[in-house]
């Protein structure tokens, strides 16, 4: 090939790339070149990436000089970016711990906490699993590793393989502290989001798994058909599943958990942010919410968003 | 030699009227060098710079945790529900099994596919697989964990009569299959580098063509060959893609190859996000990346040593 | 003696043969697979619009190949002068002497260390310290950082390969050092610099853990415009599709985006093998 060649080619690769580049924004109309761009960076909570995602595509719509950046990793990803001064808000499905809150309090911030939904955790089998439910201390034995085989809990003579989050996720210590009350068995797979839990339990005849309750329904809201949803029990209680709104907004359902977002302090009266968690927090945020499969708030969490309003000047 | 004769004489015109003036010369001259200094300099501290920072990082780590602790302590869970614990052995075990698994489907298949290439097909042939062979090392390791997790994952499962495919044997098979390239090629380069003196002699004395291959050539190419399992060594350990999707990814001290394991590269990739700078977490990892680091350098060091031998 | 020679030398060249064909059969059926599980999802829509999440059927993922574009770019505008002046400076003008040939063996170790490696130094170092923050400008250093030693590897090979004589026979005829680099080797050996260069942003292309470490996004409501914001790109958006992702079509949209990146990598893959090709027959030494 010589000089010629080489420079035309350049030249029509270059041109390939400007035509990319500009024609597409040529084509993006919502996007005009003389508003300022407000920027937004989250990150944390993989339970909850796809609904901000979901929230903050709505959002844009009417805010076309949004310019908002949704990442997962897990909830403790996002607490560590929030700390680390990175971001503008962090997801995460847990409460911050203590010396977290600490931690962001010696690097001069003010964290504040918005509570974003409800989510009823739901754990879920194979779809031929005969088992249909098991009490919360049945299901903390299984993930401690002392129950190791199903027939221990009335099913088939196979072993329990147990699938769950890593370290980083939010889920994963909000279920280790409150079903498990110990450390995870050992032969636990850690898997790298929602969706690979279902993937695996799907696929796996003696898998268990938990997930958030928007991720065991199908983009219509209904339960998927190729997993099952275990029903679950406190001591003495009667089965609850985590598709049963009301049980899940009134506490029957024995892990169900408001799912937070976290600000650095408090932020200014109209600005992006602001704007940003009323929409969430408003009739369309909420519908929002169902439609990706978790639950809206109920009046106390309600209440606690609107103190929170309150302080903002 | 005409095109570089033309080209030199060129040179010579120029430099005749550059040469008058002796302080353009050293400006025009000494420019480039310095300008190529700079750049190379900075380049070459910055990649150094890479291993000191991890060291200095990671070596905060022993303030807190013993060396034994950390190098046979058999449990990695820093966030533990208890008391955190911080031994790498069952991460060292895990990157160590798939390693050597993988090695060990990926150095036969490659070195078949180097002596069908160098040794027994004709030169069109070779002209024709031998990049398609190299193309794929192109195939990013996303994807074969992406494959593995679809396709891969459910057979080794049906094969082994297990109910999911998510451990040590699943990563080592795809693991083998991105080292695959790397080892085929290199060992292609050292088959053909070996004297053509050397067949022909073997021929003329009556050997056949397997005979020569298996007596001459392959000891004669020996270090090379070894120095191309070497560099695949280091391709294997430092695999974090693939591994991340389909060795299942427990605590647990690995027993057998159909296992889950974590290995090293897969862990500090997922865990680095969520710690908090300077913490002993974070140091952790930064060691656990260090020990990683001087592995895989270390074998390549030796895999040059070999390959370069003759000329340090 | 001779009839068993014959018969267990074409048993194994049957399987030298075979093994190769597995090989390349291996990529095929790489090639095939994803093309099965993806190509219902692959069409214009998907290559050129932005990415939808409520309904992620009707987006594409623009984005991520606009992202991953950035980054080779950007891969390329640092990588290459650097990795080809220090390969210069290397070979030509510092002397061939102890501390020379162990930089050169350190660098050439360094194009193995894992990507973990590079990504941890790139989060503390791009994304903290430098507060880059997870932008195009932090994934494309540490990217660089990871193609450099590959370029200058191939770079100072490309450059011992120019044989001596040519150097020496420039210099007698009078010209400078520089006019020698200049106007002899460089010409000769450019394209081995290239090749070389274009296969390592090829990997650097291919490459997800350092993306998921210096924190490409899950989600970008606006396309990139500046190298201080934040991107999206191919292998992560695979790795995304593939793990977090629930919608039922999320594994067929894995499939179409792994595709999409195969082919980018392959595309500039085989385009420095044809070059590679085209000027080893245009050698006349």
């Amino acid at each position: 090939m010589n000089k010629l060649n080489l420079i035309v080619l350049i030249f029509l690769i270059s041109c390939v790339m400007a035509y990319i580049f500009f024609g597409n924004n040529a084509n993006d109309i919502n996007n005009p070149q003389n508003t300022q761009n407000e920027s937004l960076a989250m990150k944390g909570s993989d339970t909850e990436v796809q609904l901000v995602s979901n929230l903050a595509e709505a959002f844009t719509v009417k805010n076309s000089n949004a310019d908002i950046s949704v990442t997962g990793g897990g909830s403790g990803v996002g607490i560590a970016a929030l700390i680390n001064g990175e971001i503008d808000l962090a997801n995460s499905s847990r409460a911050m711990k203590q010396d977290e809150i600490s931690q962001s309090a010696n690097r001069g911030l003010d964290v504040q906490e918005f509570i974003l939904a409800i989510d009823g955790l739901t754990v879920i089998t194979h779809s031929e699993n005969p088992i249909n439910q098991l009490s919360i201390d049945q299901l903390g034995k299984i993930y401690k590793g002392e129950i190791k085989n199903w027939k221990e809990v009335g099913g088939n003579d196979t072993p329990i393989v147990l699938y769950g989050r890593q370290s980083t996720s939010g889920t994963y210590n909000f279920f280790r502290d409150s079903v498990v009350n110990s450390d995870y068995s050992s032969e636990m797979k850690t898997m790298e989001g929602n969706q690979a839990i279902v993937e695996a339990v799907k696929q796996d005849t003696n898998g268990i798994g938990y997930v958030g309750v928007g991720y065991a329904k199908n983009d219509k809201g209904e339960p998927r058909q190729d997993i099952k949803i275990i029903l679950l029990h406190g001591v003495g209680e009667p089965p609850v599943s985590p598709l049963d709104e009301l049980a899940v907004k009134d506490g029957r359902y024995p892990i169900a958990r408001p799912i937070f977002q976290y600000i650095p302090r408090l932020p200014l009266k109209n600005s992006i942010l602001e704007r940003y968690l009323q929409f969430e927090a408003s009739n369309e945020g909420q519908i929002i919410i169902e439609n990706a499969g978790f639950y809206s708030l109920n009046d106390e969490y309600r209440n606690k968003n609107q103190q929170l309003f309150n302080k903002i000047k | 030699m005409t095109n570089i004769a033309i080209k030199i004489n060129n040179c010579s015109i120029r430099s005749n009227k550059v040469n008058s003036n002796h302080s353009s010369i050293n400006i025009s001259e000494n420019l480039p060098k310095w300008a190529f200094g700079f750049m190379a300099t900075l380049t070459v501290v910055i990649l150094f710079g890479i291993f000191i920072f991890l060291l200095i990082s990671g070596l905060g780590t022993f303030r807190e945790i013993g060396l034994g602790e950390f190098f046979l302590g058999t449990d990695w869970n820093p966030t533990a529900f208890n008391a955190p614990s911080w031994g790498i052995l069952s991460l060292v075990a895990g990157t160590v099994m798939i390693s050597l698994l993988a090695i060990s489907i990926a150095i036969p298949f490659g070195l078949s596919i180097a002596i069908y290439l160098s040794e027994i097909a004709s030169p069109k042939t070779r002209e024709i697989l031998k990049p398609l062979v190299e193309m794929i090392a192109s195939i990013p390791s996303v994807v074969l964990g992406f494959l593995g997790l679809l396709f891969v994952a459910p057979l080794i499962a049906g094969i082994f009569h297990l109910t999911n495919g998510l451990n040590a044997l699943t990563a080592s098979i795809l693991v083998a299959i991105a080292a695959l390239p790397t080892i085929a090629s290199i060992c292609e380069d050292a088959l053909s580098n070996v004297n053509q003196r050397f067949r022909e002699a073997s021929l003329a004395l009556g050997a056949t063509k397997w005979t020569t291959i298996k007596r001459i050539v392959i000891p004669a190419a020996s270090s090379g060959l070894i120095a191309a399992c070497m560099l695949g060594l280091g391709r294997v350990i430092g695999e974090t893609m693939i591994v991340l999707m389909v060795a299942g990814n427990n605590r647990a001290f690995p027993h057998s190859f159909l296992d889950a394991v974590n290995p090293m590269t897969a862990n500090v990739a997922i865990e680095i996000k969520e710690v908090v700078v300077g913490s002993l977490h974070w140091q952790s990892l930064f060691m656990i990346g260090f020990v990683l680091f001087m592995m895989t350098f270390v074998i390549n060091f030796i895999a040059d040593l070999l390959i370069y031998k003759k000329s340090l | 003696m001779k009839i068993k020679n014959i018969t267990s030398e074409s048993i194994y060249f049957s399987i030298f043969h075979a093994m190769t064909l597995i090989g390349i059969g291996l990529l095929i059926l790489t090639l095939i697979l994803l093309l099965l599980s993806g190509y219902s999802v692959i069409d214009q829509d998907f290559l050129t619009r932005n990415w939808q999440h409520r309904d992620i059927t009707q987006g594409g993922i623009f984005p991520a190949i606009l992202g991953s574009l950035y980054l080779g770019l950007g891969v390329i505008v640092i990588s290459f002068p650097l990795g080809i002046s220090t390969a210069i400076f290397l070979t030509e003008y510092s002397k061939n002497n102890l501390l020379n040939r162990i930089i050169q063996l350190a660098i050439r170790n360094l194009s193995g260390v894992p990507s973990v490696v590079y990504g941890l130094f790139g989060l503390v170092v791009f994304v903290n310290i430098l507060s880059f923050g997870s932008s195009l400008l932090s994934g494309v250093l540490t990217l660089s950082l990871m193609t450099i030693p590959w370029i200058i590897t191939a770079s100072v090979e490309s450059f011992q390969s120019v044989p001596q004589k040519f150097r020496e026979a420039s210099l007698a005829l009078g010209a400078t050092q520089w006019q020698t680099i200049r106007k002899v080797v460089l010409p000769s050996a450019i394209t081995g610099c290239i090749t070389g260069g274009i296969i390592g942003v090829a990997r650097a292309l291919g490459e997800t853990a350092p993306l998921i470490m210096v924190g490409a996004t899950f989600y970008l409501s606006k396309l990139p415009s500046s190298p201080l914001d934040k991107f999206m790109a191919l292998p992560y958006h695979t790795f995304i599709l593939a793990t977090q992702h629930s919608s039922p079509y999320a594994n067929s949209y894995a499939a179409g985006t792994a595709f999409v990146l195969i082919m980018l990598t392959f595309l500039l893959s085989l385009g420095a093998i044809i070059l590679r090709f085209h000027f080893r027959s245009k050698k006349d030494w």
